[in-house]
């Protein structure tokens, strides 16, 4: 039987409704911590696919992403372990289980040791994330790159005076995932992820290593880092038959600085790296402001305002990128209210084609358990060649209802 | 001799003055700051606590809804210099996790991060938003932020009967916020004269209007020594809207360190 958008709607909201009852807050099982939240999502699609073999309609999915924690009495040793799961009506390589994160963490009076699988996330900016490179983008979640798989890693850390010291043996690469032949947000081939090339002789089995040190010095706060590994962004090529994409993962190095100043309502904002391994050695940045009004109209909202700035300077021989040399800016409003209800209105310009995406997000929380997420987002004036061009007709909007436990 | 004698007591009587001319010349400002200082270093020496607190915010129609945040606090003996605290949200359940850190200064804006979850992000955050609602309730950030001794300037005004502990008397001072973006002209205090604890707070808002009430109840003595309030109530005269704050487990003298309450830490004791 083919899972149809409305046997996922109608199971998972019963499923949701139903499951956890009148429970309130995070349970408590033999010392361990449960908590996590189900979700069911739908999305409606607002053109016609543009590519063949890709399915037209409601989509819809569930998501269930638990967490488990627990931690000794004398909080030396802590043990967290958080699957995902998604099931999608549409796209069979949407449906995927990955394990966010399963380590053992102990910590001692000067270092502390975590081994397992985490994620860990480094940068300042909102419209770009340069800089962080630990974990792989998880590109069926979402368009925005916020989601990421689990990555399995040692990491050593000490807090001193003067700042923090990471780093991380990552031993195990994680290949991106990419929409299915009947997914959306693909170009016009599907991406062959069974048959990825790499760089590195050892394959996916090449043990990368990274580093940083991160402190604030009054309003400044800073972070350096470094890579040397497996890029997590693919070079995409066409296949010898000409019908899928080939992913190839480079082997790079890679300089990365973030640093925000904070004073009064501002937030000064810059990322930047350096990048050696794809042709010639390159450099991007994204740099911006974020400023926040207050309590305005006399009420409890705070209205921010946000711009940023994105350059890349790499060639063609380094995995596409559309944030090249692009304009982002948008309001945030906050209500401040019992229901946490927030909106965030964004847009990015591409300067020399003049293509533009637009984002809308809105989320609140109804009661004490649920939440409900908003995400409409559309993409104008793309022609042929330009960086969104394959994605034209992929204007959506997408509810996600959210049960917390 | 009865000169002598004479002299002697002139002399003592004088000595006497010098000793009582701080007190019978105190002028008011100078009683509000002792008094308040005397406040506040009732709590000298306990290093650090962890509370939880539960939050319940009711609307002007008595609709309630319920957080629950665990506190840290970290002592800073300077008082030239702030104390350092991290509150972890631990419900509603979608924000569990969340976490708020702050390094109070006393003039200077504090330094805040928060940590979100979700993400595993970590955010400094503009500190300027002291008037602002925490969590959607009657409490502002400076509310919890910016209780150090040298972020007001004080004025004594009376000594009455503690309005909600009548056994007690208590002093009635006048603060003023020194630190910039106060969403208060002044605040009305009842601090008793027994356990120099704070009884109830008047807010005035930019206007010098009536704003907000909070009373403070429930005291109870940890460690033979540390006065502690379990219930706080915050009531909005302008909106109607409540915030009932109550504490429960609180507990000193945890192997808690500087770098717990350092931004580095900020996730990992979740």
């Amino acid at each position: 039987m083919t899972i149809k958008p409305f046997h996922i709607l109608f199971g998972s909201v019963a499923l949701l409704l139903s499951s956890f009852g009148g429970q309130a807050n995070a349970a408590e099982i033999g010392g361990v911590r449960v908590s996590g939240f189900i979700g069911v999502e739908s999305r409606v699609f607002t053109q016609n696919p543009k590519h063949a073999g890709q399915k037209t309609g409601l989509e819809a999915s569930v998501i269930f992403n638990p967490e488990f924690r627990y931690r000794t009495e004398d909080r030396v040793h802590r043990f967290t372990f958080i699957p995902f799961y998604r099931q999608d009506s549409r796209d069979d390589a949407r449906s995927h289980f990955d394990i966010r994160e399963a380590y053992w963490q102990w910590r001692g009076d000067e270092w502390d040791v975590l081994a397992g699988i985490n994620k860990v996330f480094w940068g300042v900016t909102e419209s770009a994330h340069l800089v962080n490179i630990v974990n792989q983008v998880d590109g069926v979640e979402d368009l925005d790159g916020e989601d990421y798989l689990g990555q399995p890693m040692i990491n050593i850390a000490t807090q001193q005076d003067w700042g923090r010291v990471d780093l991380y043996v990552l031993p195990g690469f994680r290949e991106r995932t990419f929409p299915g032949t009947s997914g959306r947000f693909r170009g016009p081939l599907p991406v062959d992820t069974d048959n990825a090339k790499f760089e590195s002789g050892a394959k996916e089995k090449h043990i990368d290593f990274a580093a940083r040190y991160s402190h604030y010095f009054g309003d400044w706060d800073v972070g350096l880092s470094y890579f040397y590994g497996t890029d997590r962004a693919p070079v995409l090529s066409l296949s010898n038959d000409g019908t899928r994409f080939i992913p190839t993962y480079n082997l790079i190095n890679q300089v990365g600085a973030d640093i925000q100043y904070t004073t009064g309502a501002w937030l000064w904002k810059f990322e930047g790296i350096t990048r050696e391994g794809q042709g010639d050695a390159f450099a991007a940045a994204v740099g911006g402001f974020e400023y926040t009004f207050y309590q305005v109209f006399e009420k409890d909202w705070d209205i921010g305002v946000l711009a940023e700035y994105q350059y890349d300077g790499r060639d063609a021989s380094a995995p596409f990128t559309a944030q090249d040399e692009d304009i982002f800016a948008g309001v945030r409003l906050a209500l401040n209210d019992i229901q946490d209800t927030q909106v965030l209105a964004g847009f990015s310009i591409d300067q020399s084609s003049g293509e533009q995406f637009y984002n809308f997000e809105a989320d609140r929380r109804i009661g004490e358990n649920y939440t409900l997420e908003l995400r409409a987002r559309f993409i104008a004036d793309s022609n042929a060649g330009d960086d969104s061009f394959a994605l034209e007709h992929d204007d959506y909007i997408q509810l996600r209802i959210s049960r917390h436990f | 001799m009865i000169k002598k004698q004479s002299l002697k007591l002139l002399a003592g009587i004088a000595v006497l003055l010098t000793v009582a001319t701080p007190v019978m010349a105190e002028t008011p400002e100078e009683k509000g700051f002792r008094i308040a200082a005397r406040s506040d270093r009732s709590d000298r020496g306990f290093i650090n606590n962890e509370v939880t607190a539960t939050m319940i915010l009711r609307n002007n129609q008595g609709q309630e809804s319920k957080r629950i945040l665990l506190q840290r606090t970290l002592e800073i003996q300077d008082e030239s210099v702030g104390d350092k605290g991290v509150i972890i949200f631990q419900s509603p359940a979608d924000v569990s996790g969340t976490t708020f850190l702050s390094h109070a200064k006393i003039l200077k804006q504090d330094d805040q991060w928060l940590y979100l979850p979700a993400l595993k992000r970590v955010k400094r955050i503009s500190s300027k938003n002291k008037s602002g609602p925490f969590l959607g309730s009657e409490f502002a950030f400076e509310d919890f932020t910016s209780q150090e001794l040298n972020k007001y300037k004080y004025k004594w005004l009376r000594a009455e009967p503690c309005p909600n502990a009548p056994p007690l008397t208590c002093d009635v001072i006048e603060r003023y916020p020194q630190y910039e973006f106060s969403g208060y002209t002044k605040q009305i205090g009842w601090v008793d004269q027994t356990d120099f604890q704070s009884r109830k707070i008047d807010f005035y808002d930019r206007k010098d209007e009536l704003l907000k009430t909070l009373t403070l109840g429930g005291y109870e003595k940890h460690e033979g020594k540390y006065w502690r309030a379990h219930e706080l109530k915050m009531v909005n005269h302008v909106t109607g809207k409540s915030t009932d704050f109550l504490f429960s487990d609180f507990k000193f003298g945890l192997k808690l360190s500087e770098r717990d309450f350092e931004k580095g830490f900020l996730g990992s004791d979740y």
